[in-house]
């Protein structure tokens, strides 16, 4: 796993942030679109930007790029913010909205060399830039196609080289792979994964798995609130499957952790408080697992007393649900469990 | 100012990629040339009708056919650039590719100039193609030079203003239709203002007369620049581009 030994380096070797939202809240009228949002992103990390359809990551990713000013708050690219000093954050940074914004009566190469002169690539260094972000995106033997005629994955790929042209120090990537087919996902998905050694990445999705297999960290936004920041795979195990039991028990002055330890399934156990005799403990479940029966049945033959035994409710829940629902919806053709065979048989 | 270069270029690549470009200068010159034929008619009549006194007489060409010609193209004009200036913005916005502006490291100032010039460019195209009837009149007749020159210095500003007020309307909608019927209608407003003020007391009249585009072509196809005139539409001009402004500006914090 190298992106995360790269990332481990960044935050022991003095983190820099190269990305920091603080407080950012914006508001329409009295719909408020993004709520008091907070976090930061390191040199070289992929950060994704998790949530349902509707949750605020495009304004969030909006406010970034400095196309919408925030309500309340400040947000900084590369050291500079957005707001007062915009074309110094503009400069450094390279966006990807959802709909590439191609111009169709332009062939690719003329597109790019707009988006350089614009961007302030200087002239003597544009057509080297140019060749190399058309390179990375495997676009160079389409160079003189008109950018209207392009089916929707070359779309998104000039939408990337045009993002990367001037070499931003930040990547922001607004739902990267949404309408692709199952193999131009996995290019995208391997190219960004790519990418990340030289820039800053921020990608939204709202599909879960993507996050697990290109980010380092994941940002989960509901309704315009930060719901959770942690990396995949701790995510992954809150989320999915993964089960915490809460237990009131009296055991009668034994401790019953070591028992109960031993159970097929449980993963952990750990006292939580305590009501006179009886002890409360929260147990861990694998995923997939109920361990209740197990759990009920050893206390009882134990001849302690089971007082209560109740699984503990996470509000992550709620949103996962959320998300998988949407996920089966919107990828009917690349299911969860398949999109990572994929992409292992790919990387493998 | 490479940047606002960068934007113009784009522009009239876009009329010229676009079949606008060529609709625009064909049906501009059809109507000049036909305009001019009918000046050109109209002075061979005044000619005609001194007759009597040794055969037709010598007239002022400036008077009776340039001048005329002048006020034709003008109304031209009011027909032909609100399509020049529809999509300046309607079209961006549409289509998305405005937040590409938006995010790069563009001005909003850049973007408006780009976008003036753009049309502009492509406006003086227009009038340079009227030169070759011009060349005509020069080989064939004597006018005075003078108030050509002035004649085309009033249609280009006036084209300005005219331009400048379409890209302003044109950032207050998605959609190109609107942006042009909105833009005749209020550039045909502006133009016969006046007309009303026959009937108001005499402060009013002056202050309509003063507002209407037309009043103030008149002097330069006359042969006249008076400074009152070219102020005029230096601010319809700067007026227009500071509403654009305005109006990207609010469209950016209501989203």
């Amino acid at each position: 796993m190298p992106l995360v030994a790269g990332r481990i380096l960044h935050s022991s070797g003095g983190d820099e942030n190269v990305v920091e939202v603080q407080h950012v809240t914006k508001r329409y009228g009295s719909l408020t679109a993004v709520d008091d949002i907070s976090f930061t992103v390191e040199r070289g990390e992929i950060l994704g930007f998790l949530g349902p359809n509707g949750a605020g990551k495009t304004t969030t990713m909006r406010i970034l790029t400095g196309y919408l000013p925030a309500t309340e708050g400040q947000a900084q690219v590369a050291g500079f913010d957005v707001f007062d000093q915009p074309l110094e954050a503009k400069r450094r940074t390279g966006y990807l909205p959802e709909t590439p914004p191609l111009y169709p009566e332009m062939t690719i190469e003329e597109y790019l060399r707009f988006v350089a002169r614009i961007n302030g690539v200087p002239s003597s260094e544009r057509r080297r830039q140019i060749s190399t972000a058309m390179e990375r995106t495997n676009i160079a033997d389409m160079a003189d196609r008109f950018c209207g005629k392009l089916s929707k994955g070359y779309r998104q790929r000039v939408g990337l080289a045009q993002a990367l042209l001037h070499n931003p120090d930040v990547l922001i990537l607004d739902e990267p792979t949404a309408g692709l087919d199952p193999r131009q996902i996995i290019e995208t998905r391997k190219l960004i994964a790519e990418l990340a050694g030289d820039h800053t990445i921020i990608l939204s999705t709202h599909i879960l798995p993507e996050v697990s297999q290109t980010c380092q960290r994941v940002v989960i936004i509901n309704r315009g609130r930060v719901v959770a920041v942690d990396s995949p795979d701790n995510l992954t195990a809150r989320l999915q499957g993964s089960q915490t039991l809460y237990v009131l028990l009296d055991s009668a002055g034994t401790d019953p952790a070591p028992a109960l330890r031993a159970l097929p399934g449980v993963t952990g156990i750990s006292k939580v408080d305590e009501q006179g005799r009886a002890i409360g403990y929260e147990v861990d479940a694998g995923r997939g697992e109920d361990v209740r029966r197990a759990l009920s049945g050893a206390i009882v033959n134990a001849g302690w007393g089971l007082l209560e035994l109740r699984a503990r409710q996470m509000s992550l829940e709620d949103i996962f649900l959320e998300l998988t629902t949407e996920e089966s919806d919107a990828a009917h053709d690349l299911g969860p469990d398949e999109a990572a065979t994929d992409a292992e048989a790919i990387d493998g | 100012m490479g940047n606002v270069l960068a934007i113009a270029h784009k522009e009239l690549r876009g009329y010229f990629v676009s079949p606008i470009a060529y609709v625009v200068l064909a049906f501009f010159s059809l109507l000049f040339g036909y305009f001019f034929v009918a000046n050109i008619n109209v002075m061979v009549q005044v000619s005609s009708s001194q007759f009597g006194m040794g055969g037709p007489q010598v007239v002022n060409i400036n008077e009776f056919m340039i001048r005329g010609l002048f006020g034709n193209t003008a109304v031209i004009l009011l027909f032909v650039l609100p399509t020049v200036t529809m999509r300046a913005y309607a079209e961006e916005k549409r289509s998305g590719t405005m937040e590409l502006l938006l995010t790069a490291p563009l001005s909003d100032l850049q973007i408006i100039l780009g976008k003036f010039l753009g049309a502009m460019a492509l406006y003086g195209l227009m009038l340079a193609l009227t030169l070759v009837h011009m060349g005509v009149l020069f080989w064939y007749a004597d006018p005075e030079w003078g108030s050509v020159v002035t004649g085309y210095l009033g249609l280009f500003l006036m084209g300005g203003a005219f331009i400048s007020v379409g890209l302003a309307i044109s950032s207050m909608t998605k959609n190109q239709v609107v942006a042009a019927m909105a833009t005749f209608a209020v550039l045909l407003l502006f133009w016969i203002i006046d007309w009303i003020g026959d009937t108001a007391g005499t402060t009013t009249q002056a202050v309509l007369a003063y507002l209407s585009l037309l009043m103030h072509f008149d002097d330069f196809a006359k042969g006249v620049i008076d400074t009152k005139h070219v102020a005029y539409y230096a601010s319809v001009i700067t007026f227009g581009l500071f509403l654009t402004a305005k109006s990207m500006d609010t469209e950016r914090w209501n989203g």
